[in-house]
């Protein structure tokens, strides 16, 4: 038993649900209680999808486990198959259902439709959203994608995207781009757009794009196995990661390495002037194991920031995510609790928080800024506009989005020099988010007591509130840090300072 | 008022023949009416004991992520729980120590029941009696259920309310007990208004701390101000008190109906209530007189939610000039209802229970100007040209007494201005018929 207020991840089955709500033609026979129904919110409402996601639960109630759930999920599924006629279905319980082990898979297959029905065994107490889509779409390409003849041109299938994805949406038609001007066709984009007919398809390409390991890469390697289809490594989000991609993909097919950067602007932005504000600010990133990885490679090596810490909440990705860490010369925050997360953020003092709906209330409390870099998803992740992470224009997008919290070069210059202005003061916040200037006031709100071991002097405490406010968390932790280090209780102005001259970079 | 003279006939709806239907039904489970108790009782926390499903439920309900540290949290049931209940029980003690010595302000642990530990009967009322033992008799733990199995909706209020009566103090005291969580700014114009009328001492349940708890006894009357508190009610009743059975405190009209229920009890005089209703009847009037020139004669159709479907047929039919085509309810329970069913003027459908498909099918055929239904059907139903209420808001937002008759109005009308203001976009009909 375990205590948790807020979840990174929900239960597997509504990993398959993702799954299903991005494919057509697929309906999801779910043996649920009543209740359960709650997820087709997530859906209509984050995502904005104008129809159902085509799941029909059975809703059980307690005056049906004294009779015949068995025959109420078997009735379900015959109701199902009438009404919406789908080409395939996918059949599977709930936590509440695996209690009561009906044997969906059974049932559904003593009813013989006329359709492929795969029963889908997802362990509600182990495992969570993400296995729970991985699994259901590797279930359904071990079920539906036979042998096919190789179509004539080089063609590649894109596997992971899904409903509720991070930018999935926009991910697809940039890779799509990247690889037709390589000469190379989509065959198939699976799970989201995809048919079950089409998946029988997906043996003729000769390479899949692993595009979101957490959701494909069991179906990518069954793939592999199965059908000798080589699949990518290299997740092209960020310039760095595109360029591998697509020499990956060159690899692969033989094919030479064309691309157009004619639309990439984020290299030229991180090198202008404007940009010099940005040189080694601390970040910390948090989110699922492909986000973060791409995000810590596109923080340090082109955006220039320190990468602070880094961390995922898919315990699945743990390993590999550790060894990022030990690149970065950081220890890896794996959790999925996100006290946890917070505590880790808290103590590190970041500048800038690259981490999921989760941290970006984290930094709302702590006051540190924040862009969404993964899922889980808010509606605010769906924009309206055009907005891939992968790929040249994700590149882009990805430099607007983490510049756009912190303050602006220029801006951050005038608030040092003006910085006891009566109303240009730093406790005004950014001039582009919107807050309304207030008129600093003589009584300060007082911060995060220092730790037990050394105090401030009230002289020094005063010339740290000099300090801006997007750098005085780092500075106040320096300065603790070094006190500390040199066995000092009480800080002056003096420590205040020679700490400053210690961390010079 | 005279646009509201047309006496409804005396039955109404009380005879209408009721449409029972059981197959999918697409309702929250009572696990969510924790979003708004927790708000209520503020040195409460809600501890699920329930499953991943739970969590992910009450973090994606109602977008509550905005209460930065709630008083709610889910105990997650893990394989190891299932397999030994002893060690599940042993489990639950530490979560709810370690609960309790990080949040020292909290005085009542609710141990909420959901559908996983209702199959695997992990007894949480045996739970409640040794945690209340160990940690009391500062800390009282109660336990209820919110399982969908058991409750839909807000039905776990009731649940939850239901639990508190035995813990309530025995009284001889004659006092009205108003039973229903509202909003403070709600109950607090209730209350005043009680007091204007010479009605007193009230008491309210719930409470908004462990040490108001109200007493309950033979001599105590109690109104409700929702009509899906069936069991707290009965719980009530067995403790000895009197329900005063009226119209809910919608509107104009159910206001006075339910004020008027309690200011009879009380022996207070025509004349005061005229005074001390009056000036705010008036203000409901006219603020519900604006918004009906919106709403008069169009068509609604209420989904299943929440029981508050009738009353607010009532409301919407009586004193807004609506057509009701049909009002769907998840449970139908006229002896609270019954008041507000009389007032609805038969014709519409009512149903009862649900099978979604075929109450989708049975909207579609009525194309109403209005569907009143929850979040997982709203954006559907707009994409096939249909205008959606969200019924959620219908819980979430101040709607009852005088002072809230024109927000309650105007939460039905604003999805049908907007519809109007729309009805212009250069896209609309392109993006309706891509929808159908």
């Amino acid at each position: 038993m375990k205590l948790s207020i807020w979840t990174y991840e929900g239960p597997p089955h509504v990993g398959a649900m993702r799954v299903a709500t991005g494919m057509k033609g697929l309906h999801y026979v779910l043996h649920a209680p009543q209740g359960d129904t709650y997820a087709d919110l997530l859906f209509t409402m984050i995502e904005r999808r104008n129809h159902r996601p085509p799941v029909t639960y059975t809703t059980f109630q307690a005056r049906d486990l004294g009779s015949d759930t068995a025959e109420l999920f078997a009735q379900a599924c015959r109701q199902a198959y009438e009404r919406f006629q789908p080409e395939a279905m996918i059949v599977g319980a709930s936590c509440t259902a695996e209690l009561i082990q009906d044997d969906p898979g059974g049932l559904a297959e003593a009813i013989g439709l006329p359709i492929p029905v795969i029963p889908l065994e997802l362990p509600s107490y182990q495992r969570k959203e993400n296995f729970g889509a991985d699994e259901t779409f590797f279930q359904l390409v071990r079920h539906l994608a036979g042998p096919a003849e190789q179509t004539e041109r080089v063609s590649a299938n894109i596997l992971g995207p899904t409903g509720l994805g991070f930018r999935h949406r926009d991910d697809i038609e940039e890779v799509t781009a990247l690889l037709n001007e390589m000469g190379v066709d989509v065959n198939v984009v699976a799970p989201m757009g995809a048919a079950p007919s089409d998946l029988s398809r997906l043996a003729a390409a000769h390479f899949n794009v692993l595009l979101y390991p957490e959701t494909a890469e069991a179906a990518a390697r069954w793939l592999e196995r199965t059908h000798g289809q080589p699949f990518t490594k290299t997740v092209p989000i960020g310039v760095g990661a595109t360029h591998d991609f697509v020499a990956e993909v060159a690899g692969i097919t033989g094919l030479p390495a064309r691309k157009d950067e004619s639309r990439l602007r984020q290299p030229w932005y991180a090198a202008s002037v404007d940009s010099t504000y940005l040189t080694g600010k601390r970040v910390f990133i948090f989110g699922d194991a492909t986000h973060v990885t791409s995000a810590a490679r596109i923080a340090r090596d082109e955006m220039g920031f320190e990468v602070a810490g880094l961390g995922c909440y898919n315990r699945e990705f743990a390993r590999p995510i550790r060894a990022l860490a030990r690149n970065y010369g950081v220890e890896a925050v794996i959790t999925d609790d996100y006290l946890d997360v917070e505590a880790a953020i808290a103590e590190l003092q970041p500048e800038l928080i690259l981490g999921t709906q989760m941290e970006r209330h984290i930094g709302k409390r702590l006051g540190i800024p924040c862009a969404v870099i993964s899922a889980p998803v808010h509606v605010q992740d769906f924009p309206a506009r055009y907005s891939p992470q992968a790929g040249w224009e994700g590149a882009n997008v990805i430099f607007d989005t983490w510049v756009h919290p912190l303050v602006m070069g220029l801006e951050e210059h005038l608030l040092t020099m003006f910085r006891e202005d009566f109303e240009f003061h730093d406790a005004a916040g950014a001039s582009h988010h919107g807050g309304k200037a207030v008129e600093r006031t003589e009584l300060e709100v007082e911060e995060a007591p220092a730790s037990a071991d050394v105090i401030w002097l009230a002289d020094a405490e005063k010339e740290l509130k000099k300090v801006p406010f997007f750098v005085r968390g780092k500075a106040r932790r320096n300065t603790e840090a070094f006190a500390a280090e040199q066995g000092v209780h009480e800080i002056s102005i003096e420590t205040l300072y020679e700490a400053k001259a210690h961390y010079a970079r | 008022m005279t646009v509201l003279a047309h006496s409804a006939p005396k039955k109404g709806c009380s005879d209408a023949p009721v449409l029972k239907e059981r197959g999918q039904h697409e309702v929250f489970c009572g696990l969510t009416g924790i979003i708004w108790l927790h708000r209520k009782m503020q040195d409460a926390f809600f501890l699920v004991v329930g499953s991943r499903t739970c969590a992910h439920l009450l973090q994606s309900a109602a977008g509550v992520m905005i209460f930065a540290e709630p008083r709610f949290g889910t105990a997650i049931l893990e394989e190891q729980d299932l397999a030994g209940l002893a060690d599940a029980h042993e489990e639950l003690d530490r979560e709810v120590a370690k609960l309790l010595s990080r949040r020292p302000d909290i005085r009542q642990v609710f141990l909420v029941g959901s559908c996983p530990s209702e199959v695997i009967k992990l007894d949480l009322a045996r739970a409640a009696e040794r945690l209340s033992e160990v940690h009391g008799p500062r800390v009282r733990v109660i336990n209820y259920s919110g399982s969908g199995i058991e409750t839909t909706f807000t039905q776990g209020e009731d649940a939850c309310l239901a639990a508190l009566v035995p813990q309530m103090p025995e009284t001889e005291a004659r006092e009205l007990l108003i039973v229903g969580a509202l909003p403070d700014v709600v109950e607090d114009q209730a209350l005043s208004l009680l007091e204007r009328l010479g009605v007193a001492p009230v008491r309210v349940l719930p409470a908004r701390s462990a040490d108001e708890m109200p007493g309950v006894g033979p001599n105590t009357v109690f109104a409700l101000t929702q009509p899906f508190l069936g069991d707290t009610a009965a719980a009530l009743a067995r403790r000895g008190a009197h329900h005063l059975r009226a119209s809910f405190p919608f509107g104009d009209m159910g206001t006075t109906a339910w004020l008027q229920a309690i200011a009879d009890e009380f022996g207070v005089g025509a004349d005061r209530f005229e005074s001390v209703t009056a000036a705010p009847r008036a203000r409901a009037r006219a603020a519900i007189a604006r918004q009906r020139e919106r709403l008069a004669g169009k068509r609604v159709f209420f989904f299943p939610d929440s029981q508050l479907e009738i009353p607010l047929a009532r409301f919407l039919t009586e004193e807004c000039g609506m057509e009701a085509v049909e009002i769907g309810t998840p449970f139908l329970h006229r002896g609270l209802v019954g008041p507000d069913l009389e007032r609805i003027a038969a014709g519409p459908r009512i149903s009862e229970g649900q099978d979604v498909d075929l109450q989708l099918d049975r909207a579609r055929m009525d194309r109403p100007d209005l569907s009143v239904c929850g979040l997982g059907l709203a954006n559907p139903l707009e994409a096939e040209g249909l205008t959606t209420k969200w019924a959620i808001e219908l819980v979430f937002t101040p709607v009852h007494f005088y002072e809230q008759a024109g927000d309650l109005a105007e939460l039905f009308a604003r999805p049908l201005r907007r519809r109007d203001l729309l009805e212009t976009h250069p896209s609309r009909a392109l993006r309706v018929e891509a929808a159908e």
